[in-house]
């Protein structure tokens, strides 16, 4: 049966953990280490999550699990996956948890290395769209127009001025048995994908975004509602990649207005009309391409 | 005991210690010149006489990093490297120690760009004494293939739990060819049983590794690396008798002391150039010159009780290094120097640095090393560093 929200387990297996309130991150490991269940070998490396999950003596993490070198997630969880596949280790599961930064830049080498050896691994990128742990300094995957410690909003710029770096198909482009983006505003889609990689032969991957009231300058119980909107306006996008071939999940008919979400986000109040115009025409881009290449939802486009 | 004599390179001799010893995960990344180390293990991998899982990682980085993950679901792992490489994974290097995961590791001395140079010397691992790696320097084929069952033996050690990197000189140790006694695999399994870890990933008590730790602990955390790697002066030695016991060959603890019984003159050093020094030692006796040589084993932990004592009974003590820490002086003589500190005698000491990137030490080099030491022991005045071959005299 697949897993859902009556069915999901009461066990706790991330708790006590010193998150924020209202983290998007800590949302996502606490599914995701439900879904995996005790039998789980877990990596994160330097993030928000593995910084506020093994402060010695409190351990709140309650499968075996250890913090990695920053860019290393990817090659510790490959060398869990050897070691149990040479110990005889039976009825496993290798899961990481990294940041964007400790996937899309600093991790993205390891990350590579793993896909191409096939190592059997869930790799899992929380996606809170900047480096969140050292003070919110703009990473690979921190969008446009986005107000950070390092790319300020002022007179002459806008804050980051590049678009989101494409994770998803760049790791798809590795023909990975399974890829998937999911977001925390979105939990039974992001539960199915987690069943999905847990039952994956072969390495797969799921990039989940994370809203963080702290680094976003959004209210802690908004967290999953913004979640919900980054994909209804199009910001976001919920797809698989799966037997070589790109599924797109939600293919909305109209967008949310970009303005609703960004407004409720202090990282973006300084956007301008033509700032926001940009956002539009990455999305209206992405979208085109998208619509016009991957499978549909209940088959061809509306 | 008895075993086979082959005629193998340094390299070989550490591959096929390896196959003997049967890591369950090898992840290396090629690197000249450890890459024989790698080509000979995934030939064994592939003819069946290894059955180790064999990772083609993408880096030094991650291979290190993979046997930090095999290391903690319990895997004996084993990872090669050299120079550039060793730097590229130094981060791993310390979280490797200081989880205390009993990773092997052997490293193949080369120099560090830039001038970029494939050659020899040893300023890759020396800048790398602090990493809470204990450190052991071979100085031929046999001895490379010894230390790396030994090796297995002291890095697992409850006690100790620290990994352990075994050097060899690049090209002068890794790609000569000697003859090597292998031994049997029934004696090596006697002497290194199947890994049984102390501390690892279980499922039926789930614990978190290589976590964090602030203010309010890291002290001790660092106690205990210390007090580890101190303790493991013991467990090296019972490690080099029990060998003995079952193998037959003699080592010698932190330090080998060669002719230095009644010697007013003694040069230490590491590696392969030992060798050489034994030689150059031999003939200077023979024209009646009370000269001895002190090789240093491990540099980690370090020799501080021997090296205290040739102290005490020299009047001039030399390093020879392959290795320069710039506006100072060669680590390896900043350590010797260190341990003799406390002597109520302090002999004269000089630093010899020479050897940089594969330049040959000569049998001339050497016997100028030991005048100017004589002439020390004289009394007279020398520099501290002397960069013992340049070209401009």
């Amino acid at each position: 049966m697949a897993v859902n929200v009556k069915n999901l387990t009461d066990t706790e297996y991330f708790f006590g953990h010193k998150a924020c309130g209202g983290c998007g991150g800590s949302l996502a490991v606490r599914l995701g280490m439900k879904v995996f269940g005790p039998r789980t070998f877990m990596a994160m490396p330097a993030s928000c999550m593995s910084t506020v999950g093994f402060i010695f003596p409190h351990m709140p993490v309650f499968t075996n699990a250890m913090i990695t070198p920053f860019p290393a997630a990817a090659a510790v969880m490959s060398g869990m996956e050897a070691g149990a596949k040479a110990l005889g280790i039976q009825d496993y599961h290798v899961l990481g948890f990294a940041g964007d930064g400790g996937t899309a830049d600093i991790g993205l080498q390891a990350l590579s290395g793993a896909i191409d050896r096939g190592d059997r691994i869930t790799y899992i990128c929380y996606d809170n769209e900047a480096y969140m742990n050292t003070g919110v300094q703009k990473s690979g995957l921190t969008p446009y127009g986005t107000k950070t410690t390092t790319s300020p909003a002022g007179a002459n710029l806008p804050g980051s001025i590049r678009p989101k770096k494409n994770l998803f198909e760049i790791v798809a482009a590795h023909d990975i048995p399974y890829a998937a983006t999911a977001s925390v505003g979105y939990p039974q889609d992001y539960l199915n994908k987690l069943e999905k990689a847990k039952n994956t032969q072969g390495t797969s991957f799921i990039h989940v975004l994370a809203p963080c009231p702290t680094g976003w300058g959004s209210e802690p119980e908004l967290s999953v509602e913004l979640g919900r909107e980054a994909v209804d306006t199009g910001l976001w996008v919920l797809a698989e990649y799966e037997g070589g071939e790109y599924n797109l999940n939600r293919n909305p008919k109209g967008f949310l207005s970009i303005r609703t979400y960004l407004g409720k986000q202090g990282r973006f109040k300084h956007l301008t009309e033509e700032n926001v115009a940009v956002l539009e025409k990455h999305r209206d881009y992405r979208w085109e391409k998208i619509r016009s290449r991957w499978r549909l939802p209940g088959g061809k486009q509306e | 005991m008895s075993g086979s004599r082959q005629f193998v390179s340094g390299d070989e001799a550490v591959a096929l210690a390896v196959r003997l010893i049967k890591p369950h995960v090898i992840a290396a990344y090629p690197i000249t010149p450890q890459t024989i180390v790698v080509e000979r293990l995934s030939d064994f991998v592939e003819d069946g006489s290894l059955r180790s899982e064999y990772m083609h990682v993408e880096s030094e980085h991650s291979a290190l990093a993979a046997c930090m993950g095999a290391s903690a679901v319990g895997a004996r792992t084993f990872t090669a490297t050299s120079s550039q490489g060793l730097l590229y994974m130094v981060e791993c290097l310390h979280y490797a120690s200081g989880s205390r995961f009993p990773i092997v590791m052997m490293n193949a001395n080369r120099s560090l760009a830039a001038p970029w140079s494939i050659f020899g010397d040893q300023r890759d691992s020396l800048s790398q004494l602090d990493c809470g790696w204990l450190q052991v320097y071979a100085e031929d084929a046999q001895e490379s293939l010894d230390l790396m069952l030994q090796a297995y033996r002291i890095a697992e050690d409850a006690s100790v739990l620290t990994p352990v990197m075994v050097n060899l000189d690049g090209f002068v140790l890794t790609h000569t060819y000697e003859v090597v006694e292998v031994p049997e695999a029934t004696d090596v399994n006697r002497y290194l049983p199947p890994y049984k870890p102390t501390v690892k990933m279980d499922f039926e008590k789930p614990i978190s590794m290589s976590i964090s730790a602030g203010p309010l602990w890291h002290t001790e955390f660092r106690l205990q690396q210390q007090q580890a790697a101190l303790h493991a002066r013991e467990v090296i030695h019972a490690a080099e008798a029990e060998f003995e016991a079952v193998f037959g060959r003699h080592y010698n603890g932190l330090v080998e002391e060669y002719r230095c019984e009644d010697a007013e003159v003694v040069l230490a050093t590491l590696g392969s150039v030992a060798g050489t020094v034994r030689l150059v030692v031999d003939e200077l006796r023979e024209g009646g010159t009370k000269v001895g040589l002190l090789k240093l084993r491990w540099l980690r932990p370090f020799p501080v009780e021997e090296v205290a004592s040739i102290g005490e009974r020299v009047k001039a003590l030399g390093v020879l290094e392959k290795n320069i820490s710039f506006g100072y002086e060669g680590s390896v003589y900043s350590e010797v120097n260190s341990a003799i500190v406390r002597n109520r005698n302090v002999p004269a000491t000089i630093n010899f640095v020479a050897g940089l990137a594969g330049r040959d030490i000569t049998r001339e080099d050497l016997i100028g090393m030991f005048n100017i030491l004589q002439e020390a022991a004289r009394g007279e005045k020398t520099d501290r560093v002397i960069f013992s071959q340049t070209r401009w005299g």
